[in-house]
């Protein structure tokens, strides 16, 4: 099977000049980019196995210095495919967020919020054969930015993903659904793509959720590349 | 059919989850060293300083490199004919210090081939990462003493009067050869960046 990385399907990813985040204005490039064929050195990419994880690097409430985090334990799950919708298996996921007050442990943050010394917000995990990966952490919180007057992140978790190639490197962020600040976020609305955009918002799964426990989530992510000979009717 | 998942700005925070380098209680992925003990290739050290429209640098910025060894062997995923390779990862991560500077300690990589099966000139996957930066950019380094530059297909269609943006400059500083290879993403001097 030979996978290809068709150029169009990157038309969801936002702009890189998007006036409602103001970062992007020096941030971009003004000339315009230059389209070459993939070789061998798009083509392929770094192999991360599970020499790459640590057994608990994927359970983020189990990495405090005297016992839990403060917060809402969730499970946080969801399959890596690709374009054809396969699922991508030894796919290397990232993640890191806030803790529970909307405060990341970033030396340069200064939200005034407390830290939590059981909580880092770091993560890694690799996904199994069916492409299936699984984190447990707390719900990270709103927090305030400068981009503009009284501007607040909704809720996420940044996401940081490995599949098939270099050409298939991504860096996200995940949304919760019903969260009210989306609507007022431009980081989120610079994917103008409606369907797009509603997929960077996971869904709650009561199927998942642990009883007495833990609440779940679920977060499916799609990497580029698809079959080069498909089979479509 | 499924759609892509979207990109979306690896923020200002990104440090201790991607880049902790010992400042944070984190393990590093990969870091802006290259080196394996087994490694085949001369030892070089690549860096250069990211900056914004402006000029001023950014201290917030993250470079990852994908690159082949001495040989041109990609220690590669999925096949596509490569040869296996050692403990060589060709994998580097850096973050921009405060004064916009990342680094790499690698090796030369050596020709590998184009689709043609005609070589391509030595040369460096870069991937840019930023706040600010909504979807994050692709260039390559290639190496200022390569004659292979002047056939090289993918620098053929870079116009001629910007392929200087992506020719990193040899300097040799206490019997160390380094490659200085500046990135600006906008501007006076903008990097060439790649559709790919
Ligand atoms: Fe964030």
């Amino acid at each position: 099977m030979s996978i290809v990385y068709p150029i169009d399907s990157m038309k969801v990813h936002p702009s890189r000049a998007f006036a409602g985040y103001k970062s992007t204005a020096k941030r971009h490039p003004v000339k315009p980019l230059i389209i070459v064929p993939h070789t061998m050195s798009e083509l392929t990419g770094p192999v991360y196995g599970h020499d790459a994880i640590r057994p608990g690097d994927e359970d983020l409430t189990a990495h405090g210095k005297t016992g839990e985090p403060l917060g809402e334990r969730i499970v946080l799950h969801g399959y890596v495919l690709d374009e054809d919708a396969r699922p991508v298996p030894d796919a290397l996921v990232e993640i890191w967020q806030t803790n529970a007050a909307g405060r990341y442990i970033h030396v340069g943050e200064k939200h005034p919020a407390p830290l939590d010394p059981n909580f880092t917000g770091a993560g890694r995990a690799l996904t199994d054969k069916d492409g299936h990966y699984k984190f447990v952490t707390i719900k990270p919180g709103a927090y305030p930015w400068g981009n503009h007057h009284n501007a607040w992140r909704p809720a996420h978790i940044h996401f940081s993903l490995f599949g098939r190639s270099f050409l298939s490197r991504l860096v996200t962020q995940m949304y919760f659904p019903g969260d009210p600040l989306l609507e007022y976020d431009p980081i989120s609305q610079s994917v103008t793509d409606l369907k797009a955009r509603a997929r960077m918002i996971c869904s709650f799964d009561l199927d998942n959720t642990v009883p007495e426990w833990a609440l779940a989530y679920r977060f499916d992510i799609v990497l580029r590349g698809r079959d080069a000979t498909p089979m479509e009717h | 059919m499924s759609g892509l998942t979207p990109s979306q700005t690896v923020g200002p925070w990104f440090a201790y989850g991607l880049t902790p380098n010992g400042q944070y209680d984190w393990s590093d992925l990969a870091t802006g060293n290259l080196i394996t003990p087994d490694v085949a290739g001369d030892r070089i050290r690549i860096e250069g300083v990211v900056s914004d429209g402006d000029g001023a640098p950014m201290p917030d910025a993250m470079i990852e490199i994908w690159q082949a060894d001495g040989q041109g062997r990609l220690p590669v995923r999925g096949g596509n004919g490569a040869t296996p390779n050692t403990s060589f990862k060709g994998f580097g991560r850096s973050p921009t210090d405060p004064k916009g500077l990342f680094w790499f300690d690698t090796v030369k990589p050596g020709a590998i081939a184009a689709p043609d099966g005609k070589p391509q000139a030595p040369h460096i996957l870069v991937a840019v990462f930023a706040r600010g930066l909504l979807t994050h950019l692709y260039t390559r380094l290639y190496f200022a003493d390569e004659a292979a530059n002047a056939s090289d297909p993918i620098l053929k269609l870079v116009p001629a009067d910007r392929r200087d943006t992506l020719i990193a400059k040899k300097e040799t500083r206490g019997g160390k050869t380094v490659y200085r290879f500046d990135i600006r993403i906008q501007g006076e001097g903008e990097t060439v960046f790649f559709d790919v």
